[in-house]
């Protein structure tokens, strides 16, 4: 698998998590992807932070409205029975625990649910933008990222850059495998299609536990 | 009979060097793009500005932060601005940084008359520095002061001469809280209509938070 396959692969386990009338926020990246593989005949209401429900496709050419816009910037469009609003009810949404699931990418995460994706050591940004109260309000928090950056893992121990967000993390999702945050630690329940046991450990800093009912990746 | 409708020129005559201002919009959707190209041409230096972000260098706040005429940012995310980013790194922009969420209740508690706001975001990070924790049925928040600005710079899409202001899909964000705090506060408007015009049930912001309207350029 090339980077795009597994990024790929990722957005397409995600997608499998959410059931009818889920509320989700996509952060930036890979989350980006994950729409196009919800099952048909599931109901996912996306938000989008900067100020509505129902976050559809990216519009035809020609076919852009200006003061539609998502959380990048970028023009899109939205479904019939969506809704806008202001920021101040944004993130009453998210902060008031009506957010089903959040889907960001992060720097680093850790085995005890602490991630770290708003600013590298010693650089000045980029900034949390919304992710601090994603990760804070969502009820439940999946991070889904490639497992390393130039063969450094990401799932670590403990976090060594500046936080973003403490014990938030419910879920972890890379093209090596699905990892759960439980009180006990960072449970190993799935592992990916082209990978084994030892290279998912290899590839880990954080102490995994193995799941009995270890699985391959369902996508 | 009320008139609030004057000139871009009258507009930015009220902004003087060093001025805090708040500026709604949401990489540059919802900017009100005619006052800050007139605040370039003005030339004003050293000022404060409170936005969720800074755009991009060749659109709205990011031109301000181009043309060196702001010291001090307070936003949740500079990342799609490298200039900005050049600027705080380098010093010449000193950087406050706040979660989007708490800083749209900073602004919203100046507005609507509270000491503060008590949030769980950014509990365990760096936002907790230097800021009171309080406890309230053993959870943990952190108290986040109001946030005021000299003048707020809104935009509107369709606004009545009460100022009266409805806001169009996404270009909301920011605008609506930011009318309600700031001393001076002017809505650069898409499309001015008469009074009468503006069905009561359609106002977003009410006009007795707006004391200027511009006509915008687009």
């Amino acid at each position: 698998m090339d980077r795009n396959q597994m990024k790929e692969l990722i957005a397409k386990r995600v997608a499998k998590e959410f059931k009818d009338g889920d509320v989700v926020n996509l952060g930036i990246g890979v989350p980006t992807l994950v729409p196009k593989y919800i099952p048909e005949g599931v109901d996912v209401i996306f938000q989008s932070e900067n100020g509505f429900v129902g976050l559809g496709p990216v519009p035809e050419k020609g076919k852009e409205d200006k003061d539609v816009t998502n959380a990048g910037g970028q023009p899109v469009t939205i479904k019939h029975g969506g809704a806008f609003f202001d920021t101040s009810t944004s993130f009453g949404i998210i902060r008031g625990g009506h957010l089903d699931y959040t889907v960001l990418g992060a720097l680093q995460v850790d085995q005890k649910g602490d991630i770290a994706n708003w600013m590298m050591p010693g650089e000045k940004g980029p900034g949390m933008g919304g992710a601090m109260d994603l990760l804070t309000g969502a009820r439940k928090v999946i991070i889904a990222m490639l497992h390393t950056v130039k063969g450094k893992t990401k799932i670590l121990k403990e976090c060594t850059y500046p936080l973003s967000a403490k014990n938030q993390v419910n879920l972890i999702v890379t093209e090596m495998g699905v990892m759960e945050v439980t009180e006990n630690g960072l449970i190993l329940k799935e592992i990916g299609p082209e990978v084994t046991l030892e290279e998912v450990k290899e590839s880990t800093e954080a102490d995994l536990i193995i799941s009995k009912d270890l699985k391959r990746m369902i996508t | 009979m009320i008139n609030k409708l004057i000139s871009m020129e009258k507009a930015v005559s009220m902004i003087d060097d060093g001025a805090v201002l708040m500026i709604g919009g949401f990489m540059a959707c919802g900017t009100p793009l005619g006052i800050i190209d007139a605040i370039i041409d003005k030339g004003v230096k050293d000022l404060t500005i409170i936005s969720n972000d800074t755009a991009m260098p060749e659109i709205g706040i990011g031109k301000l932060i181009v043309n060196k005429q702001v010291k001090r940012v307070i936003a949740s995310h500079i990342g799609t601005n490298k200039e900005t980013v050049r600027q705080v790194t380098s010093g010449d922009i000193e950087m406050d940084f706040v979660p989007q969420g708490t800083l749209a209740e900073r602004i919203r508690a100046a507005g609507y008359g509270l000491g503060g706001i008590l949030t769980p975001t950014g509990i365990g990070t760096l936002m907790e520095e230097e800021k009171e924790i309080i406890e309230i049925d053993k959870v943990r928040y952190i108290l986040e002061k109001p946030i005021k600005a000299d003048i707020s710079l809104i935009s509107g899409s369709l606004v009545d001469k009460n100022g009266n202001s409805f806001f169009n899909a996404t270009t909301n964000n920011f605008n609506q809280v930011m009318a309600t705090a700031a001393d001076i506060t002017i809505v650069e408007a898409k499309k001015v209509v008469e009074v009468g015009k503006l069905d009561p049930n359609y106002v977003m912001t009410p006009g007795i938070f707006i004391d200027y309207i511009v006509e915008g350029a687009s």
